[in-house]
């Protein structure tokens, strides 16, 4: 088989593997030697499904001697079968690189033979490719649940991250859908590899060894295949956060690609809109200091389609605003909707040399439409701004979300109410587009 | 300083010959009404007064700048000089003005209109720069990578580092078809050269086919059902396309379109030409 079919067999096999970033890592190019990393991530391109594709991702295999049902690799279906060649592959991650096709290599695969042999076989692609080309380009590899820790060992020093997919959020979902996993099976590995990471440190402060995953560890959650809510994902995750220290949690909006009793229908639409929820949720819990619990609770398990997560935050805290730009601190700026990372810095900055005022809040690049309800400028509120419930709502709307409001609400529309339309409603507006 | 509406400096384009055009306005106490290049000069009407470009002249201004601003000043200056922004020489001056005037503090004054523009002009230089680490494509010619980019901004100078940590030892040109600007790296030594008439050399065998499996991997890793143009469209912008091998019509299959045949026996003789002239002075420091 040529390489061009290996490789589109073996990527169409990887595609729904979400995380691709090169994130994590700073590393100069080696002399002698191609690659350097970049712990902001580069993007090469965006697939048409608007993706940023940042890594040559693939399976070595998907010959797989497993069987689980959700898994289109599973042994009982029928689809075509390919392995690279541990060298074929190195010199194709060689050629794309130096084209600047790409920023590294995404490894995974399915189990051939057992876990002990695909992990060799991983490991010695890795070993070509970091000893023999002296590649300095970004790795990510998927731990093969079940290998030896030796093994996963020598993987995590050849990688720059390392991931252990978690697929599905509860115990319950495990046991209907993989009834070969469990949750030890999962957890097992992440542990060790977190272990791994944290020794590996320990170690880089006393001599130049090499680093067991130096950009870290990352997993995969599946959304919408099985009845967890939102609330119970993010808890999940921010426990992995904490417990764990993964750098990332990805979220997937499940695709149904396998006919089963235990699965969504073949024609379901993917849950996109929740996906990217949860997403803005995981931003927030990473970069804006919100904890899981300020987001959801038991009595709201999950976000509201019609408004973002920090919007919705401050539309149920409406006693703490509005803050005044030039006295508050820096941490509630970045509660203020419509105030991000980047002009919460700049108003820190600028209200140094003078007081702000609305006019010079918009050259700073805050959104006013949002950020008006929730701010005053010197103890004075934005001139002639409305302060009812309607309008507060209108102004966090995004463009879209008020289409859809005005067709199906008109004006009755009330915050508190939580008479919207149902979700399901919103997502066959909304699937494609966002 | 006295406002002259009448008065349009003329220089040679280069950021040396900019500073000496602030040399000039302080020296005189004037504020021209538009600076402009030599080349948008001869499409000007107006009379212009032509400043000659003195680097001794441009080292006191680069010092000034870096000793009663900042150093940091002296950065967004020269970014601000490679973004696209319209009449930026102006701009710069008069961000300059108001430098000199309230010092390293002037940073910091984001509201004011004559800092506001620089900086918001300097994030979309960044903006591109940074897609373009990822956007440019090579070619490989028997060891030496050959790309063609159409930036809006002169994002050269920000690549330079990049690529060259990317390869190092290595031989690669980047060419800016916008600018007339060739990033030029022979094994590990660097330059930035104008080149109006540069042509790739055509691809052999092995790049076509590499490419066809560049375009048949970008085409396989989308998930159907998932399609999303406008989303793609807003994180890859169009006018990039030109130059993505991923977006161009190849043939898939990796065998030769009859093009390509053409293309691969003209291989031996067109080698890539490069017309050059070195450019002054190199601000690497700066970058």
């Amino acid at each position: 088989m040529d390489t061009i079919d290996k490789l589109t067999i073996l990527a169409a096999a990887a595609k729904y593997d979400v995380a691709c970033t090169s994130s994590g890592v700073d590393r100069k190019g080696q002399k002698g030697g191609i690659g350097n990393a970049s712990s902001a991530g580069i993007c090469h391109s965006f697939a048409a499904d608007g993706r940023c594709i940042t890594l040559l991702k693939v399976l070595l295999s998907n010959s797989c001697v497993y069987d689980c049902c959700y898994c289109v690799n599973r042994r009982s279906n029928d689809i075509r079968r390919a392995t690279f060649e541990p060298r074929e592959l190195a010199e194709l991650t060689i050629q794309f690189y130096k084209r600047n096709y790409i920023e590294g290599l995404f490894l995974s695969s399915a189990v051939i033979r057992n876990p002990d042999y695909t992990c060799e076989q991983m490991i010695k692609l890795l070993e070509i490719l970091r000893n023999e080309y002296r590649f300095g380009g970004y790795i990510h590899a998927k731990a093969i649940p079940g290998a030896d820790e030796r093994l996963i060992r020598k993987l995590g020093l050849l990688t720059d991250r390392m991931s252990v997919n978690i697929e599905l959020p509860s115990q319950e979902s495990l046991k209907l859908l993989a009834p070969d996993k469990n949750k030890e099976s999962i957890l097992g590995p992440m542990a060790l590899i977190s272990q791994n990471i944290a020794e590996s440190r320990e170690l880089k402060r006393y001599k130049s060894a090499p680093q067991f995953a130096p950009a870290g560890q990352s997993t995969q959650i599946i959304v919408g295949a099985t009845p967890e809510t939102d609330y119970q994902i993010l808890n999940l995750s921010a426990a992995l956060y904490k417990k764990y220290g993964l750098k990332r949690v990805f979220f997937s909006a499940y695709m149904p690609v396998v006919e089963h009793k235990n699965l969504p229908a073949l024609t379901s639409k993917p849950p996109l809109l929740r996906e990217h929820r949860l997403y803005q949720a995981d931003w927030l819990m990473r970069f804006y200091k919100f904890n899981a619990s300020e987001l959801l609770d038991e009595k709201n398990p999950n976000f509201n389609p019609y408004v973002d997560p920090k919007c919705s935050w401050a539309l149920s805290h409406l006693d703490s605003f509005p803050v005044d730009v030039n006295t508050a601190p820096y941490e509630m700026l970045l509660r203020v909707p419509g105030i991000g990372l980047t002009s919460a810095e700049r108003i820190i900055e600028a209200r140094r040399v003078g007081p702000l005022n609305f006019d010079g809040l918009r050259k700073l690049g805050v959104a006013l439409k949002r950020a008006q309800y929730f701010i005053l400028c010197s103890g004075r509120a934005v001139e002639g701004l409305k302060m009812s419930h309607e309008s507060i709502l209108r102004g966090l709307l995004s463009d879209r979300s008020m289409r859809l409001m005005d067709g199906t609400m008109g004006e009755q529309l009330s915050l508190f109410d939580d008479t919207f339309v149902t979700r399901e409603d919103v997502l066959k507006c909304l699937t494609g587009q966002i | 300083m006295l406002d002259r509406p009448d008065l349009i400096y003329r220089y040679d384009g280069s950021f040396e010959g900019l500073m000496c055009c602030v040399y000039e306005s302080f020296y005189k106490r004037e504020m021209p009404l538009s600076i402009i290049s030599r080349e948008e000069a001869q499409q000007s009407l107006f009379e212009a007064r032509e400043i000659v470009t003195d680097n001794a002249k441009a080292a006191r201004v680069m010092k000034a700048v870096k000793e009663k601003i900042s150093g940091e000043a002296m950065r967004l200056v020269y970014r601000a000089y490679l973004t696209d922004l319209r009449d930026r020489e102006v701009h710069i001056l008069r961000f300059l003005v108001l430098g000199f005037k309230c010092g390293a503090k002037v940073l910091k004054m984001l509201t004011d209109d004559r800092v506001a523009i620089l900086y918001k002009a300097v994030t979309r230089l960044g903006n591109e720069a940074e897609l373009l680490r990822g956007f440019v494509r090579f070619s490989d010619f028997g060891g030496g990578l050959v790309a063609t980019i159409e930036p809006k901004n002169n994002v050269l100078p920000l690549l330079k580092h990049h690529f060259m940590s990317r390869y190092p030892g290595g031989s690669f040109i980047i060419y800016d078809k916008t600018h007339r600007l060739a990033l030029v790296v022979y094994k590990g030594q660097s330059r930035i050269v104008q080149s109006d008439d540069f042509v790739p050399p055509s691809p052999e065998m092995d790049e076509l086919r590499y490419r066809a499996m560049w375009k048949r991997f970008y085409n396989t890793i989308a998930v159907e059902g998932r399609e999303n143009p406008k989303c793609r469209m807003s994180h890859m912008p169009k006018r990039y396309w030109a130059h993505l091998t991923e977006m161009q019509e190849i043939s898939d299959s990796g065998r030769l379109a009859g093009d390509d045949k053409a293309a691969l026996k003209s291989v031996q003789e067109k080698r890539g030409k490069i017309k050059t002239r070195a450019v002054n002075f190199d601000c690497q420091e700066l970058v």
